[in-house]
């Protein structure tokens, strides 16, 4: 990587190459710098097809990086703070899996919060990995999980001494975080590795006064979602990866289920993001967190609504709070966040994230303007004007403590059958069960269906949340382990 | 040499004035500000290079947009309008005596500094005693505000902009909100000709509709404007625009206006099937 700098970006430099030297295309793929779908290509721009092409010796093989995809790698580490860096094509989820599937073989222990994604949970299936459940902290106002308590985590190491990793999900989708330094510390001295799934904190890397990044404190992988925050194109991502671990075993465990095709407007957003993410993503942030923070007290102006932010911190379950994320309550004014959420897109023609139970999230960029965010506070107020209503009846607590029988694997793989949701009650669900978004499940294969579980689901399905998961995309039916 | 600003009206159809020289040109943080002097329409004020003031028809847009609320109920005394930086709305409200304060919020200061040193036709009356201007989003400053006002005026420019939360749902709640009980609501309504603004009036127009329980469309003839027919928005709490007009009591005034009169008002209303049948179709 001789003479490059944070003001390079090879991926993109190689791609201008290549276009500006016309090379005659017998390659995939077949549309042929866009000439084979002239539709898509004045939809999408010419610019735009005409880099959309295979890898080649010039532009280098992720699979196999050796030139320019190599240099745009050490370029990240270097930016992260990792001693290697790797860009992923097929989501934050294949990172989360990836990470997983380098540390733990099947039968292995993994120490692991209930509340993360579903990527985690699909890792534990494939790999046969055996999770350890650390119950994340709750807070019951909010109806929201919180971070997981270090005391809980080296109860679990201390019970678990045999286990491979510590996972770790850092900044929770709503801007929860855990005491991470402390968490790898403790992992460390009982050998464990501590895996971080950061999807939802690639500022934390560059911007002011955030909470710590997973590389600062010691981690030794991190799962980070240029794609949310950080502005590379939808589906790109990084795996960080500290000194601890073997990188060129986590490319051949990356290889297994990557994609051989990868696409170059992905990896050259990544690039380029990259590159303004390290020289200006102090700027950036400080402007996003600015009119973050301006949003949540107007929006604390309005009454009803509570946009919460550092004053959760309590040292153990919330040790530390990202600003950016403009997170919202909405229970007082007797509407679940999804129905918030609904009516900002079909009555004003706002999307925001993503509404569950009690709250609303919505994902504040330097993408953002006055102006929208100015709507966003009176299309609040206007619809606590309009509809808000008694707050009697609503459910309160979001999370549920699972009663875990079976490991993912086992019950995803056991003899199973269908039957009706509704006469499932005390029964060994065999498959995932979520809200999406947020994409927590609620029910995970080989736990127990109770009663919490059930009302928490019918209750989501009235109130309008997507859930998803189950064989049977309508949730009337659901698969159970047979024979136990 | 030959100097000429041009406004694309659509993609297709342009509009063009011969300019003598330019007075002011500038950039704030929220649009491009310009003004010209030209020899048919005088000095104009454009913003992101569309046409928002001249000095030959300006009166037409700023009679309509006043004298039509204030014969309705002549009773007005507090008025807010929401933009106008160039000053021609809060002139003629200034007119009235009987209107004890207007409260402008404009978002762009540097519109309404450049107005007053180069378009003091529309600007001149920013200083009257009655008036305070306030900088900041109209959105954001009727948040907070509840049964205070008598009128409120929505002068603003085009949906695409800095304008843009001012033709939207929450808007209008919150213009609702603000108004009194027998609260009146006017606002520029764009044109329904082309087809480029047309999906924005159309949806605007209806969300003023879940709101107030009374709202008109009215016309008038503007010169400068994208096909050069504009429509006005009436909405409000009580008071039908034609039948509660009160011409009498508005004409006793004596006010010397170059468009407006209450034979005019009346017929404003009456507006062509083609738009009848726009604003019924929503």
């Amino acid at each position: 990587m001789k003479g490059l700098s944070q003001e390079n970006a090879p991926i993109y430099e190689a791609l201008k190459a290549y276009k500006e030297n016309r090379t005659v295309r017998f390659d995939v793929p077949g549309h042929k710098g866009g000439r084979g779908n002239k539709e898509l290509t004045e939809f999408l721009g010419e610019n735009c097809l005409k880099v959309d092409v295979n890898s080649m010796k010039p532009l280098d093989n992720l699979s196999h990086p050796v030139s320019v995809i190599k240099d745009a790698e050490k370029l990240a580490a270097e930016a992260f703070g990792a001693e290697n860096a790797f860009f992923i094509v097929n989501g934050t989820t294949a990172a989360v899996q990836a990470m997983i599937m380098s540390v733990c073989k099947s039968e292995d222990k993994i120490i692991i919060p209930r509340n993360v994604h579903k990527s985690a949970i699909n890792a534990m299936i494939i790999c046969g990995a055996i999770p350890v459940y650390v119950n994340p902290g709750v807070d019951k106002d909010l109806g929201i999980s919180l971070g997981m308590s270090v005391e809980d985590v080296k109860d679990a190491i201390l019970k678990n001494k045999d286990a491979k990793a510590v996972f770790v999900n850092n900044p929770t989708y709503y801007g929860v975080c855990s005491n991470l330094k402390e968490i790898v510390k403790i992992a460390h001295e009982n050998n464990m590795l501590v895996l971080v799934d950061e999807a939802h904190g690639t500022h934390f890397y560059f911007g002011e006064d955030m909470p710590i990044s997973a590389m600062e404190a010691g981690a030794d992988m991190a799962a980070v979602s240029i794609h949310k925050t950080g502005g590379s194109l939808t589906q790109s991502s990084l795996l960080l990866c500290g000194k601890n671990i073997n990188a060129d075993y986590v490319r051949q465990i990356i290889n297994l289920t990557q994609t051989t095709s990868a696409s170059y407007l992905l990896l050259v957003s990544l690039d380029l993001a990259r590159k303004n993410l390290s020289l200006n993503g102090k700027d950036i942030f400080n402007k996003t967190a600015e009119i973050a923070n301006y949003a949540r007290d107007e929006i604390n102006k309005i009454g009803g609504y509570r946009a919460f932010s550092k004053e959760l911190i309590n040292n153990d379950t919330v040790y530390d709070f990202d600003v950016t994320k403009l997170s919202v309550h909405t229970r007082d004014i007797g509407l679940a966040g999804i129905e918030v959420y609904d009516i900002l897109r079909d009555e004003y023609n706002i999307q925001i994230e993503f509404g569950d139970i009690g709250n609303i999230l919505a994902i504040i960029s330097a993408g953002d303007r006055m102006l929208e965010i100015e709507r966003l506070i009176s299309a609040l107020s206007e619809i606590k004007r309009l509809y808000s209503k008694d707050k009697k009846g609503m459910l309160e607590s979001e999370y549920i403590t699972p009663e875990v029988v079976l490991s993912p694997r086992e019950a995803f793989y056991a003899r199973k059958k269908s039957i009706p949701l509704s006469k499932s009650l005390g029964e060994i669900s065999s498959e995932i069960v979520m809200a999406y978004p947020p994409g927590i499940p609620i029910l995970s294969p080989g736990e127990r269906i109770t009663k919490d579980v059930l009302d928490y689901i019918y209750y989501a399905k009235e109130k309008g949340s997507l859930l998803t998961g189950p064989e049977d995309m309508t949730l009337e039916n659901i698969n159970i382990v047979e024979g136990l | 040499m030959e100097l000429w600003y041009t406004e694309n009206h659509t993609e297709n159809v342009r509009f063009s004035i011969k300019v003598n020289k330019v007075l002011y040109s500038g950039q704030s943080q929220f649009q491009r500000v310009d003004v010209f002097e030209s020899e048919e329409f005088g000095r104009f004020l454009t913003l992101d290079g569309l046409m928002m003031i001249t000095e030959k028809d300006e009166f037409i847009y700023h009679d309509m947009i006043v004298h039509v609320p204030m014969a309705v109920n002549p009773n007005i005394k507090k008025v807010l309008v929401i933009g106008g930086g160039d000053g021609g709305t809060v002139r003629e409200l200034t007119r009235y005596e009987t209107i004890e304060s207007i409260h402008m919020v404009e978002i762009d200061k540097l519109v309404v500094d450049v107005c007053r040193e180069y378009i003091p036709q529309t600007a001149s009356k920013l200083d009257d005693p009655r008036v305070t201007v306030y900088f900041e989003d109209g959105l954001k400053f009727i948040r907070s505000k509840k049964d205070e006002y008598d009128l409120i005026i929505v002068d603003s420019t085009d949906p695409f902009g800095p304008g843009e939360g001012l033709f939207t749902r929450e808007f209008y709640g919150n213009c609702y909100n603000a108004l009194k009980e027998d609260g009146i609501m006017v606002n520029q309504h764009e044109s329904p000709y082309y087809s480029y603004y047309l999906n924005s009036m159309k949806r605007a127009h209806r969300r003023i509709k879940e709101f107030f329980p009374i709202t008109k469309v009215y016309q008038a003839h503007i010169p400068t404007y994208p096909s050069g027919y504009w429509l006005f928005g009436f909405a409000s709490k009580k008071y039908d625009p034609v039948m509660d007009l009160k011409e009498d009591e508005w004409n006793k005034l004596r006010l010397k206006t170059k468009y407006y009169n209450t034979e005019l008002h009346k017929g404003s209303f009456a507006i062509p099937n083609y738009v009848k049948e726009l604003l019924e179709n929503e």
